[in-house]
């Protein structure tokens, strides 16, 4: 499977760094070396959910036990968690850190991830949902950290497109 | 039949040491008439994850009990919670739906728990061992301190009449509510780990 070990590794030691302590996932293909990084680590919690939008309840909880979490989806689960996001994270100030692989943008050969990709930057602006792009192994650190201390100062959930560059080793 | 206002007040006094969330509408407004305490947080919104939320509590805070005041309305909504609940099988947490087979607080349109669906049987069938449903406020007091007695998860049906307060506004505001629990976990947190370090 073309899916990069070598930068998930990248994406899960920088959240280790940020102290995430429980991870909310729900399976995709660009996701699975990260889920199973969280399952073998003995100190992570990590929930498999049914739907995403019940991580955003979940990171809640665990806000309010003190405790950093960080919810990865694909970006269709982003579009099933949006009530939750509006009517919990943002109506309550919960920090939220979201990782979305950002699927069905240029270079997707999946037909049915294509309208998903075009309206994921579109629908992050309208909710005043700040984001950056996970694209370059080198910087994952810095902008994973500079999300979380963004999203625990302003209380309120911030995103990380996580691109195909980044987590995709087979050429177009 | 059972009003869910007398089942609150019948276990109000155990709640004193449990972390609470319940969902918007009548059982947020009539826990808040019997007393509001630090120790209980009202998602006034976001229907289906007042489960999720107190999951995510009871994970992260094992040693602390979690009590959900659920309603068929919500859980309906997020069904694959009750999957997610038995994959985890918190020890600490106590779910209670209040069942009054309709959506009361938007003019009590009925749910499916009126034409049939059995969330005991869904909670069931989803891999949750300790289940029931309750009837009476005896059956509801006993189930509710055994379940709060047990070490395990619980998820119980408490089936009662579809009436509630003529309003769902309260004077507790929905941020106010938010800081005033957090502050107190991280009270209690505090106090556990400096008990911690004292034994050690």
């Amino acid at each position: 499977m073309p899916v990069s070990l070598a930068n998930s590794g990248v994406v899960y030691d920088a959240l280790k760094k940020c102290d995430i302590g429980l991870v909310s996932a729900l399976p995709e293909t660009w996701l699975v070396h990260l889920i199973r990084m969280a399952e073998d680590d003995p100190k992570m919690i990590l929930v498999r959910l049914a739907k995403e939008e019940e991580g955003v309840g979940i990171s809640a909880g665990a806000h309010f036990a003190g405790v950093k979490s960080a919810m990865l989806m694909q970006n269709h689960g982003f579009l099933a968690s949006i009530n939750g996001i509006v009517s919990l994270a943002q109506l309550y100030r919960i920090p939220l850190l979201m990782l979305i692989s950002y699927r069905g943008h240029f270079g997707e050969r999946d037909p049915w991830q294509t309208q998903g990709g075009g309206v994921t930057e579109p629908l992050l602006r309208s909710l005043g949902i700040p984001y950056s792009f996970l694209d370059d192994p080198a910087k994952v650190e810095k902008r994973i950290a500079e999300a979380q201390t963004w999203a625990y100062a302003s209380l309120h959930p911030a995103a990380l497109l996580l691109t195909r560059e980044l987590m995709w080793e087979e050429p177009a | 039949m059972m009003q869910r206002f007398e089942c609150l007040r019948a276990i109000y006094d155990q709640l004193e040491n449990c972390l609470v969330v319940t969902i918007m509408g009548a059982v947020a407004c009539e826990l808040q008439s019997l007393g509001h305490k630090p120790n209980f947080f009202y998602l006034q919104h976001a229907m289906g994850l007042g489960s999720s939320t107190g999951l995510g509590l009871a994970l992260c805070l094992p040693q602390q009990k979690v009590v959900v005041f659920d309603g068929d309305g919500s859980i309906l909504m997020n069904l694959g919670g009750y999957t997610t609940l038995a994959r985890y099988r918190p020890k600490n947490l106590v779910h209670v739906v209040f069942d009054n087979e309709s959506l009361l607080s938007v003019g009590g349109f009925p749910t499916a728990t009126s034409t049939g669906s059995d969330l005991e049987g869904v909670a069931h069938a989803s891999g949750i061992a300790r289940t029931k449903t309750v009837h009476t406020i005896e059956e509801f007091k006993h189930a509710f301190d055994d379940a709060l007695r047990t070490n395990d998860l619980t998820s119980m049906v408490a089936k009662v009449e579809a009436v509630g307060p003529k309003g769902y506004v309260t004077e507790l505001a929905l941020l106010e509510n938010r800081f005033q629990f957090k502050r107190y976990i991280e009270k209690l947190t505090t106090e556990a780990r400096r008990h911690g370090e004292r034994k050690n």
